[in-house]
Order: structure tokens, then sequence, then C-alpha cells
């Protein structure tokens, strides 16, 4: 309905141009006034929040090459190789225990998306996030980064960041605190 | 002194402070725009504030090739960006800097730089027409069109400021100029100032060389050195017109002290009327094509013979 009388009244009355080309030159110089806000980055090191996400750490102790990220992993960027070791018996007449050793560990950054799935899924806090990025190369082959690589990364992974006040205490703590379930005495 | 001599030492100061002066206004463009966006503009050619960044890009336009189309009509391709240039030089030969320091003073310096610099258009028009190229055939009409549009209003104020000053020498001018032109004269002023910045092809009016529109309007097949010569006129351009500005309508080297420092005079206030241009053309997006055209013919021109009309009045009462 008001498009249609929009269509037939008159078009609508030019207004005057000249408050809004005055407030055009005010924004500008008040603009020039004012410090800049360019990051000059390859002299001055970017401040970067602690959860960017920059590169794909590895802790290898904690890698079980239970293959959930690069099962996970939307791009198949993840390329994991393992063989189980088998550890002789601690004890006398024990049993013999398996494990799986990790070979290689590689993650192509060249068709990662940086969906971050890889370290949601990873049970045993084997992968984390690290705001490094500086590690662009000529070849698009070089960017297949192995766990050697990855390792190295990991002394840039910032702290986790502290927990909001009055929040609840994180898992571990909580069941560290707890007091020991003892044996219950009495009835049953 | 050796007249020849003379002559030769002449030329070759003009054309080095012509482009010094120019690269200068280019380098200001650059800073002065990217500090009003919040940018910093060049910061590492020449190491303090990128001050070399036109002297690099002068290197790298020289190191590309130089293509012309096929179908260009190759000694009018070739011919175009000198034809851009080369008339802003010769009016920026005429412009007193002070009451001595001119290198051709001429009795009829007004009509001499006005006219010299409405050849430019022929540059552009040139170019767009023989690039055989159906966006710089455009860019080059709009061109023509909005330059003939414009250079009636500048001609007019122009001729206000000869006519109260009762001559069409530039020192002449100058000399007969009084503080309170700056009042009676303001209308001419900013027709002057509009219509230079359309003479320009600088925004808001570069329909010519509008980039959504018809990529980069005449200069669309250019490249290497002959993009280079027409970016060169554009800020040629700029100190060309802010010292004519300042000459006719400022009052050139006069203020105190211009017995010696006259020149200072003249260049602080075509410095402060260039970076007026580049100002503008950061705070204002484009007009389009008809309201370029309306606003020549339907503000500036009625404008600009009303101050002619005024100037004409006040000559003829005040000479009694």
């Amino acid at each position: 309905m008001t498009d249609h009388q929009h269509s037939q009244g008159p078009p609508p009355k030019a207004h005057s141009v000249i408050p809004g080309l005055i407030k055009g030159l005010a924004m500008t110089a008040r603009t020039l006034a004012r410090p800049t806000h360019t990051a000059e980055y390859p002299d001055v090191e970017p401040q970067l929040p602690p959860r960017t996400r920059g590169v794909i750490a590895l802790l290898e102790e904690n890698c079980t090459s239970c293959m959930l990220c690069s099962r996970e992993c939307p791009d198949w960027c993840i390329y994991i190789d393992s063989h189980k070791e088998t550890l002789p018996a601690t004890t006398e007449g024990g049993r013999e225990r398996q494990r799986n050793v990790l070979d290689r560990f590689a993650i192509d950054f060249s068709l990662c998306m940086y969906c971050g799935i890889c370290i949601e899924v990873c049970p045993f806090d084997a992968l984390h996030w690290s705001p490094e990025f500086e590690y662009a190369e000529f070849d698009i082959l070089d960017l297949i980064h192995e766990k050697e690589r990855l390792g190295q990364w990991m002394a840039t992974v910032p702290p986790p960041p502290a927990l909001d006040p009055n929040s609840a205490e994180p898992q571990e703590i909580a069941a560290a605190n707890k007091p020991v379930r003892t044996a219950p005495t009495g009835s049953v | 002194m050796n007249p020849v001599l003379e002559v030769v030492l002449r030329l070759v100061i003009v054309l080095l402070a012509f482009v010094v002066m120019s690269l200068v206004v280019g380098q200001t463009e650059h800073k002065v725009m990217a500090h009003m966006q919040g940018r910093l503009g060049p910061m590492y050619a020449g190491g303090y504030h990128g001050w070399a960044q036109l002297v690099a890009d002068a290197v790298k336009f020289v190191q590309k090739e130089d293509v012309t189309p096929r179908d260009a009509d190759r000694w009018v391709f070739k011919l175009a960006p000198a034809i851009a240039l080369a008339p802003y030089l010769v009016a920026f030969s005429v412009i007193p800097l002070s009451k001595t320091m001119v290198a051709a003073d001429l009795s009829a310096g007004v009509l001499f730089v006005l006219a010299a610099t409405a050849v430019g258009i022929l540059g552009v028009l040139m170019a767009g027409w023989s690039s055989a190229n159906k966006y710089s055939l455009l860019g080059g009409m709009r061109a023509a069109a909005q330059l003939l549009s414009y250079e009636l209003p500048m001609v007019l104020s122009a001729a206000s400021v000869a006519l109260a000053a009762g001559t069409l020498s530039l020192t002449g001018i100058v000399s007969a100029w009084h503080p309170l032109w700056l009042l009676w004269q303001l209308p001419g002023a900013f027709v002057f100032l509009i219509a230079a910045v359309a003479e320009l092809k600088r925004t808001p009016f570069d329909m010519p060389v509008a980039e959504p529109e018809i990529v980069m309007g005449p200069l669309t097949e250019y490249s290497g050195l002959r993009f280079a010569f027409f970016m060169l006129s554009e800020y040629a351009g700029i100190v060309v017109m802010s010292l004519l500005f300042t000459v006719l309508f400022l009052g050139g080297w006069q203020g105190p002290f211009s017995d010696s420092l006259g020149a200072v005079w003249t260049l602080t206030k075509s410095a402060i009327i260039s970076v007026v241009i580049i100002w503008l053309r950061v705070s204002w997006p484009r007009v389009r094509e008809d309201q370029l055209q309306r606003l020549a013919w339907l503000v500036l021109v009625p404008v600009a013979l009303a101050q002619l009309a005024l100037t004409a009045v006040w000559v003829v009462l005040s000479s009694r």
C-alpha cells in the first residue's frame, strides 16, 4: 500500500546537499587529527587474543594414536601412522601389555580449514591451538608439517584463560578435592 | 648573461620545480588521504615515512611493459600522455611565484594559462578515442563534456578578477590585489575552485575515470610509463590550479615581508589549496553525470556571471 502511494506521489524533494558535504569534510578532518589504527605488523608484533587459531600444536606424549582427530577431520588433512608395541609384564607372572606407538603425525596446512574439530575431539588433550601464524612457505607441499614441527609449536600455546569469578571448580580439581570415600560402616 | 643559456637555465629550473612540486603534491595526497581514512599510507620507501614512494612508483612504472592495443590508433595513443602533461608545464612556466620569480612574465598571462590548461582536454580525449576500447571512449566523451562545461565558469570567474585588477597579467593582478578581494570575489573564488577540481577530473567530479562504471576511463589501456605520465599530469594539474587560484584570488606573494618572502607566501597558500583539493576527494562521493552538468550550467555559470556583473559595477563606480 505504502509502496503504491510512493510510486504515485511526486518524487521526494531533493534536500539541500550542503550540510551533508560539510559533515563529510568535518568527518575526514577529525579522522586526520586522530591517531591512526594501522598495526605496523612486520615491525610491531600483533597483539593476538589467547584463543587465536594460528596453528595446531601437538603434545606427542598425550597422543594415543586413537585416530579420532584424523577421522573427524572434514578435510582429511591429518595423517597418522602407528604400530603396536608389546611391553613386558612389570610384575612376575603378570600380563604383557600392548600400547600404540606414534610413528607419524602430520597435518597438511594447505588443506586444513582451521575448524578446530580435531582439537575438540581429542580425548587426551594432545592437540592445542597456538596463536603462531608465521609459517608461510613458498611451496604448497612444504605446508605438511610433521610431528616434530607440530611439537615445537607447543611452546607457543598460551595457558588456558582464567576462569570467571564464582565459576564452578574445574572437574580435575573437584575430583582431587573430593573426600576419599571410605567403606561404608555399620548396617547395610 | 648569454640569452640562450638563460633560456635553457630557466627551462631546466621550471622543469625541475614542476616535477618536484607535482611529486610533493602526490606524496601529500598519499599521506593526507591515508590519515583521513585512519591509515598510515606509505611507510617504507626512502626510510622516513615513505617519502620516496612516488620515486619508487616511477621506477616500477619504467620497468613495466608499454602495451599498445592492436586496434589502437598508434600515434594518437602514444602521443596522448604527452599532450595531457605538457600543457600544465607550459601553464606552470608563466605563473609568478613572487614579483621577480617568474619564468616568463606575459602581459596576457591569465588568457595564456587558461588556454594552455584547456589543451589538456585534448590529451584525455585522444587517449579515449584512440584506445579502441568502449570504456575508454565513454570516458573520453565524458571528459570532453565535463571539461567543456566547466571551462566556462572557470573563465568567467577568472575574467572577474582580471576585470577587477584591470589587467590580464598575472603579476599585475597580484599587484592590484587587496585583502578586501577575499570578500567581494568570494563567489567567483568558489566557482573557480569547483571548476578547477572538475577540470582536474578529481573526485567528486571524476566521472571520466569512474572505476565502478568504466574501468579507468580513457586510461584503461595505458600501462607503464605512459600511465605514469597521466598520473603525473593529475598531480601537476593540482599544482597549476592551486598556484593559479592563489595568484588570482589569494593575492599570490602578498603578505608580511612579501619583499623577501614572496615565493614562500605563494607556495604556502597554494599548498593549502592543494590540501583542500585532496580533502574534497577524500570526503565526497562522485556526482552523477547529469548532476555534474546541472551543477555547471545551473549553479556555477549563473554565479560566475553574477560575480562578473558585480565586479563590473564596482569597477565602473570606483573609477569615477
